[in-house]
C-alpha cells in the first residue's frame, strides 16, 4: 500500500530488508476479542440502566405482540364489510370503532401494525446489509473504487424514485414484496453514505493507523475496528430506516400506490381516514397513535442503544 | 490534486451520471404500459397513428433513444405531449419557482433549527433540555408529514384563521406548508447533530483542547461545531435536492403548484418528454448539490483531503 | 447559555400548546359537528323565505372556483377533457350555446338557422359578434377552425377529429381519401353565412355546435402553433377572456367587452385555483375562499357528502348527471363468457345499500344503460323506456349461478380478479361489491388496484376479468351509449361482438324518425343488459357540490358540464 511507505520517515535510512514479517499472533488476536466481548457485555450493563430506552423496548415488544396476537382477540376480521354500521365510534363491540366499510378498526389497527411492522422491519434490514457492505467497502478502500461506487449509487439515487416505484408496481404482482423491494431499491443509499463518511473519518484515526502499521489485514481493520466504532450512526440511520420505510409505504398509500386494498397498514389506515378524519377522529386516531408510538419506541430505544454502544461516553 | 483538476474530474463523472440517467429513465418510462395518448374515451386508430407519427412514437425505440440524445445533448428539452404545444423548459421554470421559493426557506429553517436543537442537546447531555429536545425532534419524525400538514391546516388555517388553507399568492401562505416540509428534516438534522457533537465532545482533542485552557466558547466554535456538523453537511445534499425539487405530498395539500405536483401529474398521463425534463433537471440538481457538499466537506473537515481520504 | 435555555423551553412550550390546540381543534369539532347540523337544519324552511329579498350586486364580482386539474390546452381544436370545458366555455361561443334548463340547444354565433328537409343541409345565418380584439366573427373563422381540427396534417393533429366526422366527406379528408377541402360539408357562403353539409341525418347535431371541437378560432392562429399557450396571443369571441395563467399556480379570466351578450354578463373576472386534493377545497371552501366547490370541477370527498348536507343545506346541491357507472366483463374469457354467470353477478348487488353506505353522493340505482337526462323520442328516453331489465334477487342469482357453473363443468367459481383505477372512491366501491358477492354467491374476488394508465390500457386490450367503467354523454341523445357496443367498437371492451345489434345501430344512424330511433335504442338497450348483461349497470350519476347562497346564474347541462357565463355574485 502506498500509504504504508509514507509511515516510514524518509530521513531514516531503511529499506524493506530491514523489516521483518513477524505475522499475528493468534493468541494475542483472542485477547483483543476477549476485551471486547466484556464491551458488549458492558454495552448491555449501560442500557438496562437506560430506563427510557428500555421502557421503548418494552413497548415495541408489547407492539410486536399485539401485531401477531391482538387480532385473534376479537371476533372481526379485517377484511368483512358491514354497511350497516359505517363509522360507528368506539363501543363495546368495536373497541376501536368502525371505518366506512362498517370493518372493525380494532383488528386492522393490529393489523395494520402487522403490516406497517413488516414492510418496515424488512426494508430496514435489506438496506443495513447492503448499505454497510457498500459504505463500508467505499468508505475504507477510497480512491478509485469509492469514487466509482459513490458514482454508482448516485446515479441510482438520481433516478426518479417515484418511476421506479410505479414500474415495480406495474411490473411485478403488486404485492407486499414489491412494496418493500421498491421501497429499497434507493432507500440502502443514505445508509451507504453515513457508512461511507463514518469510515472515511475513522480510518485516520490513531488507533487504525497503529492496527494498520501492525499489519492487520484490511478485513480486520474493516470489521474489527471501523465498523463497530462506525455502529453508532449505523444505529442512528437504522431507527431512522425503519420509520422511513414505514413511512414511505405511507406516502405510496397517499398516491394511492400502497397495499392493494383490503390489506391495511398502518398509513393506509391514515391516509384513508384522512379527509374525514374531524368528522371521525376514531379512524385517524388509532393508527395514527400507533404509528408514532412505534416511531417514537423505535427512536429512544435506537438512542438508548447508541449511547451504550459507544464507550467514548462512558462516565 | 489542485481544485482546478478535482472540479474537472467531478464535472466529467457528473456528465457520465447525467447520461446514465438519462438513459435508464428513458427506457424505465417506455416500459409502463400506457402512452400521452391513453385516454378512457379511445382515440380512433387513425387518429391514433398520426399522433404517433408526428411525436415520433411510431419509430424503433433505439430510434427514439438516439434522437432524443442528440436533442439533449443541443440543450432542447422539446415540447410537452400532454400540454400541447408548451416547452418543457418553460413549463420547469413556472413549476419549479414555487418549488424553489418553498424550498430554500425550510431548508434555511431546517438547519437553524435542527442544529439549534441538536446541539442544545449535546451540551446539556441527559438534563431535561437533551430529553425536551429530542423529544421535539422524535415528533418530527413520529408523525408522517402528510398527518402534520393536515393538522397544520385545519388548526391555523381553518380554526385559527391564521392563514390561508391553499395556495401560493404571498407571504402568508408560506407558513404552513415551510412547517409542515421542515418537521422531519429538523427531528433528522438534531438528531444528526446531536449524535456527532456528543462524540466529539468526548475527543480527545477536546480534553486537550480544555486542558491548553482554551475559553469554552472558543472550544465550541473551533472544534466542536466544526466537526459536529459533519454528518448534517453529508445529509445536506440529498436533503436540499429532496426538498427543493419538491414534497408532492406537501404541495398536493397545500394546494402548490410545485414541480414535485408536476411530476406526479407527468408519470400519470405518461407525458414523456416532461418525465424525461424534470428527471434530467432532478438529477442535475441533486448531482449539484452533492458536489458543492463535497467541496464543503473539504472546507469544514481538513483530515479529508481532495483525493478523496488517503492521507499525505 | 441560561438565555439560549429558556428560549429553547419557551419553543418546546409554543410547540407543546400548538399540538394540544391541535388535539382540542379536533375534540370541538367533532363535538360540534353535532349540534351544528341540528341547529342548521332547523331554520331551514325559514331562510328560504330570505332569499327572495332584493338582489344587491355585490361590489367585487370576482368568482373564485378550484379546477382539480390544469386544463393542458386552451386550444379547442386540442382539448379533450371536462377541465378544458369548463374554462373554454367562458372564453368561446360555437353557432349554438345549450340551454341548460331546457337541454336544447339556443342561438349562440349563429342568430338563427334553416334546415333542408332531408335533415342534411343546415344554414347557419350569423350575428353581429366580434372577437375580443375588435375583429368581426365571420363565417370564415369556422371554417378555418374546423379545418384545423380535420387537416391530418395540423401539427399536432386534433385528438378529437373524430367529433367532426358528421360533416360530409369529413372522415375521407382525415383519411386523405379527398384532398381538396372545399369537398367537405362546411362553406362560408358570405361573411355572415355558413352552410354545413351532414354525412346523415343527425338530429342531435344543433347540440354538438355547443361543444369545444366546433369553436370557431380567430385568423391569428394561423402560423402560430404556440397561440394558445400564452395569454397574449389569446383571442377569444365568448363572455371571458384568458387573463392570466402561471402553470400550476393559478389561472383567470375576465369579462370580455366585445362579447355579443356582454350586456348580461355580471362576473367581472373568474379565479380558478389549481387544487387536486378534495379535502383542501372543502376546507377553503368552508374557509371563504372558494364560492363553490365540488362537482364538476373540483370535488367533495366522498365521505363529506353527507356530512356538508346536514351542516350547509343551503349551500349544498346535488344534481342528476347523464353519465352511468358500471362494471363490465371481459366476456371473451371463462368464466365470463357465461352469460348465466354474468347475470348472477349483476343481481346479488344491492344498489340501494351501496349508494347509501359508500358512495354517499344520492346517486340513483341503474338497471340500465342510458342514464335519466338524456333525450328521447318526447322527453327523456329514460321516461318512455324503463329500465326493468333485470332485478336484485339473490335466490335467483345463486340457481342462475349453479345453472352457469353446471354448463361451464365447475363446481365452483374460480377466484375473480375485479380490477379498478387507483381512486378512493372506486376502491371502497369494488371492497364493497367483492363482500357482497361473497355474501350472497360465496365467491372469492381479488380486487386490484391499477395505476390510471396502466388500467386503461389493460381494459382496452381485454386483460381483464371484470372491471369498473364509467360513460358520460358527449351529446344529448342515446346514441353516445349505444353505438360503442358495437362490434369492434373502439370504447367496446368487453368484446362483445352480435350483428344483430350491429344492425339495430346502423340502422338508427341511418333514420331521422324520432320514434323509430327511440324504438331501435330501446332494442339495443335489452340486448346488451337484460340478453347478454356485458356490463353490470350500477348507478346514474350525480353532481354534489357546494355553492354559497350569494352565487346566483351559474347552471350545470344534462351531462353535468357547469356554464358560469351568466353567474353573478349578490352583496354578503
Amino acid at each position: 500500500m502506498a500509504s504504508d511507505k509514507n509511515l516510514v520517515s524518509p530521513d531514516a535510512n531503511l529499506k524493506p530488508d530491514d523489516f521483518r514479517h513477524i505475522g499475528i499472533d493468534e493468541r494475542q488476536a483472542e485477547v483483543i476479542q476477549r476485551e471486547s466481548l466484556s464491551a458488549w457485555r458492558d454495552s448491555w450493563e449501560r442500557l438496562r440502566q437506560n430506563k427510557m430506552a428500555m421502557t421503548a423496548l418494552g413497548i415495541l415488544g408489547l407492539i410486536i405482540l399485539a401485531a401477531i396476537f391482538a387480532p385473534f382477540f376479537s371476533k372481526f376480521n379485517y377484511y368483512s364489510n358491514d354497511l350497516l354500521s359505517t363509522n360507528k365510534p368506539p363501543s363495546s363491540d368495536h373497541w376501536f370503532g368502525t371505518d366506512d366499510l362498517g370493518r372493525d378498526i380494532f383488528v386492522r389497527t393490529w393489523y395494520g401494525a402487522r403490516i406497517s411492522l413488516i414492510v418496515g422491519l424488512a426494508a430496514a434490514a435489506i438496506d443495513l446489509f447492503i448499505g454497510v457492505i457498500y459504505g463500508g467497502i467505499m468508505g475504507f478502500f477510497g480512491g478509485r473504487v469509492d469514487n466509482i461506487m459513490n458514482k454508482i449509487s448516485e446515479i441510482l439515487y438520481s433516478i426518479p424514485y417515484l418511476l421506479v416505484v410505479i414500474l415495480l408496481l406495474v411490473v411485478l404482482e403488486p404485492s407486499l414484496g414489491t412494496i418493500i423491494l421498491a421501497l429499497t431499491i434507493t432507500g440502502w443509499i443514505t445508509m451507504s453514505w453515513i457508512v461511507r463518511g463514518e469510515i472515511m473519518q475513522l480510518k485516520n484515526r490513531e488507533f487504525v493507523l497503529a492496527s494498520r502499521s501492525m499489519g492487520a489485514s484490511s478485513k480486520r481493520l474493516l470489521f474489527k475496528h471501523l465498523l463497530p466504532n462506525a455502529v453508532g450512526p449505523i444505529i442512528v440511520t437504522i431507527t431512522l430506516s425503519v420509520p422511513n420505510a414505514i413511512f414511505a409505504e405511507a406516502f405510496l398509500s397517499f398516491l394511492g400506490l400502497g397495499v392493494q386494498a383490503p390489506i391495511a397498514s398502518l398509513g393506509s389506515m391514515i391516509s384513508d381516514s384522512l379527509t374525514g378524519w374531524m368528522y371521525y377522529p376514531w379512524r385517524f386516531l388509532f393508527p395514527a397513535i400507533l404509528i408514532s408510538l412505534t416511531m417514537l419506541s423505535f427512536n429512544i430505544f435506537g438512542d438508548g442503544l447508541r449511547d451504550a454502544l459507544d464507550p467514548k461516553l462512558k462516565k | 490534486m489542485g481544485m482546478a483538476r478535482y472540479v474537472a474530474n467531478k464535472f466529467f463523472y457528473m456528465v457520465v451520471s447525467l447520461f446514465v440517467l438519462i438513459s435508464a429513465t428513458f427506457f424505465l418510462m417506455k416500459a409502463i404500459p400506457g402512452d400521452p395518448f391513453t385516454a378512457e374515451k379511445k382515440i380512433p386508430p387513425e387518429i391514433r397513428a398520426r399522433l404517433y407519427e408526428q411525436y415520433g412514437l411510431d419509430k424503433p425505440l433505439y430510434h427514439q433513444y438516439f434522437k432524443y440524445l442528440g436533442e439533449i445533448v443541443q440543450g432542447d428539452l422539446g415540447v410537452s405531449m400532454k400540454r400541447l404545444n408548451q416547452d418543457v423548459t418553460h413549463l420547469i421554470g413556472q413549476t419549479f419557482s414555487a418549488s424553489l421559493k418553498l424550498g430554500v426557506i425550510a431548508i434555511i429553517v431546517s438547519v437553524i433549527v435542527g442544529v439549534f436543537l441538536g446541539m442544545m442537546a449535546a451540551l446539556y447531555h441527559r438534563k431535561f433540555i437533551d430529553s425536551a429536545a429530542m423529544v421535539l425532534a422524535v415528533l418530527g419524525i413520529a408523525v408522517p408529514s402528510f398527518v402534520v400538514a393536515s393538522l397544520l391546516q385545519y388548526v391555523f388555517a381553518y380554526k385559527l384563521h391564521m392563514f390561508p388553507v391553499s395556495g401560493f399568492k404571498g407571504p402568508m401562505y408560506y407558513f404552513l406548508p415551510v412547517a409542515a416540509l421542515s418537521a422531519q428534516p429538523i427531528a433528522f438534522i438534531a438528531r444528526l447533530t446531536r449524535s456527532s457533537m456528543l462524540e466529539v465532545l468526548h475527543a480527545d482533542y477536546i480534553k486537550t483542547a480544555k486542558a491548553k485552557g482554551l475559553s469554552w466558547a472558543a472550544i465550541l466554535s473551533r472544534h466542536v461545531l466544526r466537526n459536529g456538523i459533519l454528518p448534517v453537511v453529508t445529509y445536506m445534499g440529498p436533503m436540499t435536492a429532496n426538498i427543493v425539487t419538491g414534497s408532492v405530498v406537501i404541495e398536493q395539500i397545500f394546494g402548490i403548484g410545485g414541480i414535485g405536483k408536476q411530476f406526479v401529474e407527468a408519470i400519470g398521463v405518461r407525458d414523456y418528454t416532461v418525465i424525461m425534463g424534470i428527471t434530467i433537471f432532478y438529477g442535475v440538481l441533486l448531482m449539484v448539490a452533492r458536489f458543492i457538499t463535497d467541496i464543503a466537506y473539504v472546507f469544514v473537515d481538513p483530515r479529508i483531503k481532495l483525493t478523496g481520504g488517503k492521507e499525505g | 447559555m441560561k438565555k439560549s435555555k429558556s428560549l429553547l423551553l419557551m419553543f418546546a412550550l409554543v410547540l407543546v400548546i400548538g399540538t394540544v390546540l391541535a388535539g382540542c381543534g379536533g375534540n370541538k369539532n367533532n363535538a360540534n359537528s353535532g349540534t351544528n347540523a341540528a341547529a342548521t337544519t332547523a331554520p331551514e324552511g325559514s331562510t328560504n323565505t330570505g332569499t327572495t329579498g332584493d338582489e344587491k350586486l355585490a361590489a367585487d364580482q370576482t368568482l373564485r372556483v378550484n379546477l382539480t386539474a390544469e386544463p393542458p390546452t386552451f386550444n379547442p381544436a386540442q382539448a379533450q377533457d371536462s377541465q378544458a370545458n369548463t374554462v373554454l366555455k367562458t372564453m368561446y361561443e360555437g353557432l349554438t350555446r345549450m340551454n341548460d334548463e331546457t337541454g336544447q340547444a339556443e342561438p349562440g354565433i349563429a342568430e338563427k338557422w334553416d334546415v333542408s328537409a332531408d335533415g342534411l343541409v343546415y344554414t347557419f345565418h350569423l350575428r353581429d359578434a366580434q372577437w375580443s380584439n375588435g375583429d368581426p366573427v365571420e363565417a370564415a373563422d369556422f371554417v378555418r377552425a374546423w379545418k384545423i381540427v380535420l387537416d391530418p396534417n395540423t401539427d399536432p393533429t386534433a385528438p378529437y377529429a373524430y367529433q367532426l366526422y358528421y360533416l360530409k366527406n369529413a372522415e375521407e379528408y382525415y383519411g386523405k381519401k379527398i384532398t381538396d377541402f372545399n369537398q367537405v360539408g362546411v362553406k362560408a357562403v358570405d361573411a355572415k353565412t355558413l352552410e354545413v353539409t351532414l354525412k346523415a341525418p343527425t338530429p342531435y347535431f344543433l347540440g354538438l355546435l355547443s361543444f369545444y371541437t366546433y369553436y370557431p378560432v380567430h385568423k391569428s392562429v394561423e402560423g402560430n402553433a404556440k397561440w394558445a399557450t400564452s395569454k397574449d396571443t389569446m383571442i377569444t369571441n365568448g363572455a371571458f377572456t384568458l387573463t392570466e395563467w402561471t402553470t400550476g399556480q393559478s389561472l383567470q379570466v375576465s369579462k370580455n367587452d366585445k362579447y355579443w351578450d356582454a350586456a348580461s354578463i355580471k362576473l367581472a373576472k373568474i379565479d380558478f385555483s389549481l387544487v387536486n386534493s378534495g379535502a383542501t377545497e372543502l376546507l377553503s371552501y368552508k374557509n371563504g375562499e372558494l364560492d363553490r366547490a365540488g362537482a364538476p370541477h373540483g370535488e367533495i370527498p366522498q365521505e363529506q357528502i353527507p356530512i356538508v348536507q346536514k351542516e350547509l343545506p343551503n349551500e349544498f346541491q346535488r344534481k342528476g348527471i347523464a353519465s352511468t357507472y358500471y362494471y363490465e366483463f371481459n366476456i371473451t374469457e371463462k368464466p365470463f363468457d357465461n352469460v348465466k354467470i354474468r347475470k348472477a353477478l349483476a343481481m346479488s348487488i344491492n344498489r340501494q345499500a351501496l349508494i347509501d353506505n359508500v358512495t354517499l353522493g344520492g346517486q340513483i340505482p341503474a338497471f340500465g344503460y342510458v342514464p335519466p337526462g338524456i333525450a328521447g323520442a318526447d322527453g327523456e328516453f329514460r321516461n318512455a323506456v324503463k329500465d326493468d331489465y333485470f332485478k336484485e334477487d339473490i335466490e335467483g342469482a345463486k340457481k342462475l349461478l349453479a345453472e352457469g357453473l353446471a354448463e361451464e363443468g365447475l363446481t365452483a367459481l374460480p377466484p375473480v380478479e375485479l380490477s379498478y383505477n387507483t381512486s378512493e372512491g372506486h376502491k371502497k366501491i369494488a371492497l364493497a361489491v367483492a363482500d357482497m358477492w361473497k355474501q350472497a354467491l360465496g365467491i372469492t374476488v381479488n380486487t386490484v388496484n391499477q395505476e390510471w394508465a396502466v388500467f386503461i390500457d389493460n381494459r382496452q386490450n381485454l386483460n381483464y376479468q371484470i372491471a369498473r367503467a364509467g360513460w358520460t354523454a358527449d351529446y344529448n341523445d342515446p346514441m353516445t351509449f349505444l353505438d360503442m357496443w358495437v362490434t369492434g367498437g373502439g370504447n367496446n371492451d368487453t368484446g362483445y361482438a352480435n350483428p344483430e345489434y350491429d344492425k339495430l345501430i346502423n340502422e338508427a344512424k341511418t333514420s331521422s324518425d324520432l320514434a323509430k330511433r327511440q324504438e331501435l335504442f330501446a332494442q339495443a338497450e335489452k340486448m346488451i343488459i337484460q340478453d347478454d348483461m356485458i356490463l353490470i349497470p350500477f348507478y346514474y350519476y350525480t353532481n354534489n357540490s357546494l355553492s354559497k347562497e350569494y352565487l346566483k346564474g351559474v347552471t350545470l347541462d344534462f351531462s353535468g358540464a357547469i356554464d358560469f357565463t351568466r353567474g353573478y355574485l349578490l352583496e354578503h
